[in-house]
């Protein structure tokens, strides 16, 4: 594992633990300076935008959603999405409502998955959530918990919490009566408060020193904190609407990933996920929540991104009291879904993922069948931030021994809460030392 | 007093969308008792701690795709007691076996500025094909209920309790509606494996195949009844072509139908 000589020395982790799918990091340092971080990705490739031409558009959100076992929601809403603004569909009231709902479950579920079970063993410093809970079994009880509020939402509107069933283009297979959906309530009314508690908590965790200059992109809507329409917005100006992504962004294949590399226009690195949204859209969070986060020691703008953590868990808290005031305002729809014409198109959407901004853009025939299809999710957007992050992270703690050097580093990675799976189109921890 | 082993678990991961381990994190109300019973020694998603092999349980997701997973699964099974395959990537190929059906060359180029950085097989295969599987759990994903009945049957020694029947079975023991006798919505679910729950039909939907095809099913028959419901060749071919298209009564009523398309075509010119 381990390699040193008088000027060299070599730290690899070749599995990166505690992420979703395969990858590893490999960091080369020469006289004490980092030369070269390198993410790298061997989930083996799926092809899936190969696989999805001749697919008719509206199997579509079956077959994406199977890029990705923790955030399958974001790959449906997506995906129904950019068919929906091919087809000039317009899916409102209610119907937008529940699936503003679904998202908030998915959010819950997956941020409480890496809240409790896989980043706070780094600021505690344990192996895992198991051999945390012997100590703190409290502390366990309540992320489990807390997911499984969000997995209810899930499993409730969408028929399971894994590649839910009930999601069409147009809206729902069948929509939810008013009472049976007030069942939710009592629990998601716990995790409210629970919330509440991981926010408070995960503002004690000890954390480094580490602003960063990044550039933040994510979406901004009118009036709502985003999770499936907004323009594309950036901290440095950027505004623009989701069909002009792709003439800002582009994907770069390297040879170390088998998730291809985002960029934007004129920058080498931008940030994804919960703290861009947060820093873009502090003003559009809840009364409550907005509260919670400055209570906890936050501002306005976090740029330090272990304490994602914390932002993180400022978003569970938004996502249960949005879905409570859902709720509280449902009224059955007449339809479950809205009816459309198939026609030939091309649609692009972007929607917020757990993990950032996820765009897609299908063109399809007369008959649906698709012709070609973009996608692009989170994590390879952010590669190449967690290299530049490591690259400033690796010199300014190069004395730690090297055990616990690779823990850190493996703990930076974590802050991004990759999803390696669905980049494959993406990670283990090599430092070596030239 | 000499302490008793806990049995050690191993999870281990192919080409997949993590969806099926995730299932065992997603045991909210059991996981600290599973934990309590078996020792979580691999579990890279959930743990740094890595205890070396070998192990009394592996569970594995996923399906064979690169040469290097060729050569690991061996390797996995070498360092196994009891093999599990856990979801349709692991049992059947997955929906990545979509490309054993056409050339997986023309998908790379699709996807990739440069083929020559990839590594990848023709095929993506079942765990099955490539070594001894000592119990199947199938789905897409699996039932997490039944992922708990595996690991318990596991530790009692038993067989596990995972029905083979069909979809249909499940419909009629919920007194959900027949989708299909009475919407005339075209239904997998009389050749689909049950374990789900028969959730698709309850959600005024047909089944869409995600556990796959259930012992002995009558494929030939219920495409026939598409046919009569409207549905082309190719749709037919596209209906059978999903999570499980590689199992073998799926792949072949598929292939059936997509001779059918190329002869049409054929007589049209």
């Amino acid at each position: 594992m381990k390699k040193k000589s008088a000027k060299t020395r070599t730290i690899r982790v070749d599995a990166l633990t505690r992420v979703e799918g395969e990858g590893g990091l490999h960091v080369k340092i020469r006289d004490g300076k980092v030369i070269d971080v390198k993410l790298k990705i061997f989930e083996p490739p799926r092809f899936f935008e190969a696989l999805l031409r001749g697919r008719n558009c509206e199997e579509a959100a079956g077959i994406t959603s199977r890029i990705c076992g923790i955030c399958p929601i974001a790959y449906q809403m997506s995906t129904v999405h950019a068919v929906e603004d091919a087809l000039g569909v317009r899916v409102d009231g209610q119907l937008r409502a529940l699936r503003r709902l679904i998202y908030c479950g998915e959010w819950i579920e997956s941020h409480a998955l890496h809240v409790y079970l896989l980043h706070a063993p780094d600021f505690l410093d344990y192996d895992d959530a198991i051999q945390m809970a012997q100590e703190h079994p409290e502390l366990l009880q309540r992320g489990l918990k807390l997911k499984k509020a969000g997995n209810e939402i899930i499993r409730f509107l969408g028929g399971r919490e894994i590649h839910p069933i009930n999601i069409r283009v147009g809206g729902f297979y069948k929509a939810p009566s008013r009472k049976s959906l007030l069942a939710l309530e009592e629990q998601l009314k716990w995790a409210r408060e629970a919330a509440l508690e991981t926010v408070r908590w995960t503002a004690g965790l000890p954390f480094p020193e580490f602003e960063q200059d990044f550039l933040f992109v994510a979406l901004r809507h009118e009036t709502e904190y985003p999770f499936n329409e907004g323009r594309i917005v950036s901290n440095r100006g950027l505004d623009i609407p989701v069909r002009d992504y792709e003439q800002l962004f582009s994907e770069e294949h390297v040879e170390h990933s088998t998730a291809l590399h985002s960029s934007l226009k004129d920058h080498d690195s931008y940030f994804v996920g919960p703290l861009a949204r947060y820093n873009l859209n502090f003003d559009r969070l809840s009364p409550m929540a907005r509260e919670a986060a400055l209570a906890a020691g936050l501002r306005a703008v976090c740029r330090n991104p272990f304490q994602s953590i914390v932002v993180r868990s400022v978003e569970i808290l938004y996502a249960c009291d949005e879905a409570l005031r859902i709720i509280e305002e449902y009224e059955m729809p007449e339809k479950p879904a809205v009816d459309f014409v198939m026609k030939a198109g091309t649609g692009t959407s972007c929607t917020e993922a757990p993990r950032g901004i996820l765009y897609h853009r299908f063109r399809f025939d007369d008959h649906g069948a698709i012709l070609d299809a973009k996608i692009v999710p989170p994590t390879s957007q952010n590669q190449k931030a967690i290299e530049s992050d490591l690259l400033q992270f690796v010199p300014r703690n190069i004395s730690l021994p090297e055990e616990e050097l690779r823990r850190r580093c493996e703990q930076v990675v974590r802050n991004y809460d990759p999803c390696i799976s669905c980049s494959t189109h993406f990670l283990k921890l090599h430092v070596e030392h030239v | 007093m000499k302490r008793i082993r806990k049995p050690k678990l191993a999870v281990w991961k192919f080409a997949s969308c993590d969806g099926c381990q995730l299932s065992l994190l997603d045991c909210e109300d059991e996981l600290l008792a599973v934990a309590g019973k078996i020792e979580i020694a691999n579990f890279p998603e959930a743990s740094s701690k890595i205890v070396k092999g070998p192990y009394d349980l592996s569970l594995v997701e996923g399906s064979i795709t690169t040469p290097h997973d060729e050569i690991r699964i061996h390797e996995v099974r070498r360092a196994s007691k009891f093999l599990v395959t856990i979801g349709a990537c692991a049992t059947a190929g997955g929906i990545q076996a979509l490309r054993n059906f056409k050339d997986v060359k023309e998908f790379i180029s699709i996807v990739y500025a440069h083929p020559e950085y990839i590594s990848t097989l023709n095929k993506s295969t079942p765990i099955a094909d490539h070594v001894k599987v000592d119990f199947e759990l199938r789905g897409c994903p699996i039932n997490k209920d039944q992922l708990l009945e595996v690991i318990r049957a596991y530790l009692h020694g038993s067989k596990p309790n995972t029905p083979a029947y069909s979809v249909c079975m499940e419909c009629k023991r919920c007194g959900t509606v027949c989708v299909m006798v009475a919407h005339g919505t075209p239904c997998l679910g009389p050749i689909t494996h049950d374990g789900c729950g028969a959730i698709c039909p309850s959600y005024n939907r047909g089944c869409y195949g995600c556990f796959g095809p259930k012992e002995t099913p009558n494929t030939d028959s219920l495409a026939a009844r598409f046919s009569e419901l409207g549905a082309t060749n190719q749709d037919i071919v596209q209906v059978l072509r999903n999570f499980n298209a590689w199992a073998e009564p799926f792949r072949r009523e598929s292939e059936a139908h997509e001779k059918k398309v190329r002869k049409n075509k054929d007589n049209s010119r």
